[in-house]
């Protein structure tokens, strides 16, 4: 019994960083149907932007909580500032060219992405900088809580209940929320829709940057590849939640996250990435619309 | 000012031309030899520390007048710690440097793409640290610098037992790489004819970061020593992910786990583990010694295994040509097969007729941030 709790609580802290990064492609999708595959990439820079943050202010050296959230806040900021640029030069010239065209331009930022990630950054793997000494905080029975995986769960947790505030209680969200709902008519209503979609891609791309330092926190290597399994697996996550519905990538995250783990722990760590792609065909075949997902009428 | 241009591009062309036209002369004096080598990516230090290694190994040759009259030339290719690339690189050397023999790689996944090349086009090869023993089997032009896994598995299942009284046994192996499979196996195996019990049996894949479903699984069975045959980027990240789970019991590897970013990575939570490897850079051989010191002098840093034995590969090529007298690829390789008890940093070397190097093995303790010699495992 304590053995599984273990291993839900591996998910649980797993699958909150697919979470993170599911809400990104979720709340694009949200607003301009788009999937964007560079999402991944972001959450790789997120990283990276930690890595050279935590060396160049000296808290590489000497782990503290004031570190941890100094690097957090640079990285986010840092991937913020990439969210928006990708959606003005890459995205906003093709808002009106279909749906195809700007999928395709998503795939070639990724690559984009990618290889600079690879000439800049160099293709060996670095390792992130320990910014909290690891440790075990709580044990219930057999049940290890470490300090890493707390702060990992309660960041994550904190940034998710930041995101359904200003979805659901700010002007900004209302105006988020009126774009994906119908983006022609909240123009008519005086909505700034170019303003609205540039945030939200800010705010997705903050959140990706959050979970790339979660992940150099809890397992520390970091190169400029590892935004592509993640980021399908996030992709996975989102439409396991209902891709669009913000609770649902949260769900869908923490769900993948725990699958994943019970089937390393219980089966082998063969199937585990397979598993993820197992459920998408199958949500896709039998519940497009995910979990959380309303079903969709389609405009005449 | 286009008239100056157009000007311009022609010289540069014809400078290219030249350029290439030098090349395929081949007039350099002087014995090529291919290094296909992972410098960049995954395992990084392989790569980087054979090469060190082979290089320092050729200098120091070179400088004693070289080999039959001309001097050797060490040309290194890069294969990214990409198993495919490994194949490219090795073509590379062959067709494009016509490379006498080639040297590398490390992991034995990658040598196994990169040998079936050099068999084909008939060019020794040697690989300094692939410890499968499918690497030699790919055909009589391939030679290893070191022993192979079945004994380095037994090596570590028989320290197991008998140093650390270990009865309850785990292993946990990355599935995507020869090495690791064969180490894993080969280290069952002889757990079971001692007597001992594999109480838990996990795998994980090359590249991985989280590895804590697996190990709350080892956890739950109670072993007594976990044997982690993989390489030591995984390695840092299993060390501190199972210490943060409350796993208080030992690791064993193998040489994978062989470099100083074992160190970098695992930190304090690599302490109290063991490996098998080929060397001891602490020996008091006074052959290891002078080696190091001029290694430390070249370089900075203490050369890990990898670097040891692209000493030893470079040393075993240059005797196996003098042997020869030519670099005829047929008698080159007959040398190669009758090297005997060559002295090199990481033991006496003889090949034997499987052309594995036949040598003694060396179990290292990691405490306090370093390598410590533990005990030496004799191979017979």
């Amino acid at each position: 019994m304590d053995n599984f709790l273990q291993q839900l609580l591996n998910g649980i802290t797993w699958g909150s960083i697919y979470a993170l990064i599911a809400l990104g492609y979720t709340m694009v999708y949200g607003v301009l149907r788009l999937i964007n595959f560079a999402h991944g990439e972001v959450y790789m820079m997120g990283a990276m932007a930690g890595y050279y943050a935590a060396h160049a202010l000296g808290f590489a050296g000497a782990p503290s909580l004031l570190g941890l959230v100094v690097v957090l806040a640079i990285s986010m900021v840092a991937c913020g500032l990439l969210g928006a640029a990708i959606e003005r030069i890459a995205y906003r010239p093709l808002r009106s060219a279909g749906r195809l065209a700007p999928l395709i331009t998503a795939i070639g930022v990724s690559l984009l992405l990618q290889n600079t990630g690879q000439l800049v950054f160099g293709a060996d793997p670095k390792f992130f900088p320990p910014l909290l000494e690891s440790h075990e905080m709580l044990r219930f029975g057999d049940v290890a809580v470490s300090n890493i995986q707390l702060t990992v769960l309660i960041t994550a947790l904190l940034l998710m209940a930041g995101l359904e505030f200003i979805v659901q209680r700010t002007r900004f969200g209302r105006a988020m929320r009126a774009v994906s709902y119908d983006a022609p008519a909240a123009a008519l209503m005086g909505v700034p829709v170019d303003r609205v979609i540039a945030g939200t891609f800010v705010l997705g791309s903050m959140l990706a940057a959050a979970a790339g330092i979660l992940v150099g926190l809890s397992n520390p290597k970091i190169e400029p590849l590892m935004g592509l399994m993640p980021g399908l697996k996030a992709f996975v996550a989102a439409v396991l939640g209902g891709i669009g519905s913000v609770p649902g990538a949260m769900a869908g995250g923490l769900l993948l996250g725990v699958i994943e783990t019970l089937v390393t722990g219980y089966l082998s760590s063969t199937y585990r990435d397979a598993i993820a792609f197992v459920i998408l065909v199958v949500i896709l075949l039998y519940r497009p619309t995910g979990l959380f997902g309303a079903p969709q009428t389609d405009k005449v | 000012m286009r008239g100056a241009s157009r000007a311009t591009a022609t010289a540069v062309s014809l400078l290219l031309a030249s350029g290439c036209g030098g090349e395929s002369k081949k007039e350099v004096p002087g014995i090529t030899v291919g290094h296909v080598a992972s410098m960049t990516g995954d395992t990084a230090t392989f790569g980087r520390s054979a090469d060190q290694g082979i290089r320092m190994a050729v200098e120091e040759i070179n400088a004693a007048g070289g080999v039959l009259g001309q001097p050797l030339r060490v040309v290194t290719e890069d294969d990214r710690s990409v198993t495919e690339e490994a194949r490219t690189a090795a073509q590379k050397l062959i067709q494009r440097d016509q490379v006498k023999a080639l040297l590398g790689e490390v992991a034995s996944s990658r040598s196994l793409a990169a040998a079936p090349e050099a068999q084909r086009a008939h060019v020794p090869m040697i690989s300094p640290g692939s410890t499968n023993p499918k690497v030699t089997e790919v055909g009589d032009y391939i030679f290893r610098a070191c022993f192979i896994d079945p004994f380095q598995g037994a090596v570590m299942a028989r320290f197991a037992a008998n140093e650390l009284k270990a009865k309850r046994l785990a292993i946990l192996f990355d599935f995507k790489q020869d090495y690791s499979v064969g180490l894993a196996e080969f280290f069952r195996d002889t757990v079971k004819k001692n007597g001992g019990e594999i109480v838990a049996d996990e795998r994980y894949t090359s590249g991985d970061i989280e590895f804590r479903a697996q190990l709350t699984t080892i956890r739950a069975a109670n072993p007594d020593a976990i044997f982690v045959p993989g390489y030591y980027t995984e390695l840092g990240l299993i060390a501190k992910q199972a210490r943060e789970l409350g796993i208080t019991v030992p690791l064993l590897g193998g040489d994978g786990w062989d470099s100083e970013k074992t160190l970098e990575i695992g930190g304090d939570a690599v302490n109290g583990y063991f490996f098998s490897t080929h060397y001891a850079a602490d020996s008091d051989n006074p052959r290891v010694q002078e080696f190091v010191k001029r290694f430390t002098e070249k370089y900075g840093g203490t050369p890990d295994a990898m670097a040891a034995l692209g000493y030893d590969t470079a040393g075993i090529l240059a005797d196996g040509l003098k042997r020869a007298g030519s670099t005829d690829a047929v008698k080159l390789r007959d040398a190669l097969a009758q090297t005997k008890d060559y002295e090199g940093v990481t033991g006496k070397i003889t090949i034997d007729p499987q052309r594995n190097a036949r040598k003694d093995a060396v179990v290292l303790k990691i405490d306090g941030g370093k390598f410590h010699y533990y005990r030496t495992v004799s191979a017979d």
